[in-house]
């Protein structure tokens, strides 16, 4: 089906539900990210928002629903399913780095073994990827060598070589020290900058305020609520939102 | 002290009969390496196999593993050799006692490496996979480097332990060291003969139990 790409969402997730056993975690989600948006997900925990997160690569297999990536079909039967995860960048809360390997070898693995490109493409691209996170210098150096922040910026840059059309961050600096904090959210400030769709799902408010174009409120397996930053945080028209928030910021 | 000497040191014994326990030697080595490649080969593989998790290839599995690590290595060495030819199947003891071994390193390998695919963390496999590696792909290049990293100390351990029983061949007559020297024991009846294949031992396996110490201390991860 032929769409322009300015009218078809990067990432379409229609009446997506997920249950775990009979215990239901998503009850309806619709959301469409538009192309260089960033849409940030907030909730209490137990509310979906990760597992939502993880449908949208199908880490998790929905229960039932759709997901679109640009108008291509991601769910369903028949779905050739490595080549559609390599459109779909994700950034894990606990970095997820290969221990065994150098940055440079997390960076490369899936473009030589799945995009089949020679050791020295791989290692250009790869190159390339490190520069733009700032490791450069720490490219021979294996995860137990780089603090917490290197690393999680290590596994963007592994995200960003296979050039995804869209990336999800599951709270990218939650396992993070507060201090190195910024340094990850400084590089997905220029990721943001640099043209790509983010879904991010975190509790850091103040870069939510700053960097996203709309916040998506979840509770219940829900959305119960979503505008742009300043109207949800500021002034949200929900209970359940005023209710998070304010235990937020107490 | 003569005596004692004359038993377990005899040097004429001991001169007439060390060409013939440096070929038992060389039989010990080669079984041994052959046994060490194919019975962690095999386990390996037949771990890879288990983490598909297809419920019957996974049961026939645990089922070989388990009744291989069951049962003395002694009896199945017994009854391959001497109950094989019954039904056609006539195999040399150096063959017999290289597959019996080869099949309970196996087993033993594949428990080992079936633990460290199972404690690798699942947060690897879903890196691995959401950047399009395929279920294979990643269990060779993310799962496994890894699980094998973590059980290397067992599995050298289990290797030493198990290449240590060629000397059973010599119930079946396999021209090893042992095998040898229990020949030269009888036709000289002395010991010293004993003494030399101890000797050998200690000088062929030394090398392999400092070995083990240098992989276990070369693959602890960096900054883990």
């Amino acid at each position: 089906m032929a769409r322009s790409p300015e009218t078809t969402p990067t990432l379409e997730v229609r009446a997506l539900h997920k249950a775990f056993g009979s215990e239901p975690v998503l009850r309806g989600i619709d959301l469409s990210v538009a192309r260089s948006e960033m849409v940030f997900v907030l909730g209490p925990s137990g509310s979906g928002k990760s597992t939502m997160l993880r449908c949208c690569n199908r880490l998790e297999e929905p229960t039932s629903g759709e997901i679109f990536i640009e108008g291509d079909r991601l769910t369903g039967p028949g779905v050739n399913l490595n080549a559609m995860r390599q459109r779909v960048g994700m950034v894990f809360q606990s970095f997820n780095l290969y221990p065994h390997l150098t940055a440079m070898g997390n960076v490369t693995l899936a473009l030589r073994r799945v995009q089949k490109k020679s050791r020295a493409e791989a290692e250009a691209i790869a190159a390339e990827a490190l520069d733009k996170v700032g490791l450069s210098d720490r490219a021979r150096h294996h995860p137990g060598q780089l603090s917490g922040g290197q690393q999680q910026r290590v596994a963007i840059a592994r995200a960003l070589a296979l050039k995804p059309t869209v990336m999800l961050f599951d709270e990218p600096t939650s396992a993070l020290d507060p201090e190195l904090v910024g340094d990850v959210l400084a590089v997905m400030r220029d990721v943001k900058a640099a043209g790509m769709t983010m879904l991010v799902v975190s509790h850091e408010m103040g870069f939510a305020r700053e960097a996203a174009d709309r916040v998506i409120f979840m509770d219940g397996g829900r959305i119960v609520e979503q505008g742009p930053p300043d109207q949800v945080l500021g002034a949200p028209t929900h209970d359940r939102t005023r209710a998070f928030l304010r235990r937020f910021h107490a | 002290m003569d005596r004692f000497l004359d038993t377990f040191f005899n040097a004429e014994v001991l001169a007439r009969y060390a060409p013939s326990i440096l070929d038992g030697a060389l039989v010990t080595v080669v079984l041994s390496v052959l046994i060490v490649l194919s019975g962690i080969g095999l386990g390996t593989l037949l771990a890879c196999l288990r983490a598909y998790r297809i419920r019957p290839i996974s049961f026939l599995i645990v089922i070989y593993a388990d009744i291989l690590r069951a049962l003395p290595p002694l009896v199945v060495i017994l009854v391959a050799y001497f109950g094989l030819p019954n039904v056609g199947v006539v195999l040399s003891a150096s063959v017999v006692l290289y597959l019996v071994l080869t099949l309970v390193l196996a087993a033993f390998a594949e428990e080992i490496v079936w633990a460290g695919i199972t404690s690798t963390p699942q947060g690897q496999w879903e890196a691995a996979r959401s950047t399009g590696l395929g279920f294979t792909q990643a269990l060779v290049w993310v799962v496994l480097p890894q699980a094998v990293r973590m059980v290397i100390p067992p599995l050298t351990n289990r290797a030493i332990a198990i290449t240590k029983m060629t000397a059973l061949g010599l119930v079946i007559g396999v021209p090893d060291i042992l095998g040898n020297a229990s020949t030269a024991q009888s036709f000289s009846a002395n010991a010293s003969p004993l003494t030399l294949a101890a000797i050998a031992y200690v000088i062929l396996f030394l090398p392999f139990v400092i070995g083990s110490r240098w992989l276990e201390a070369r693959f602890a991860r960096p900054g883990a």
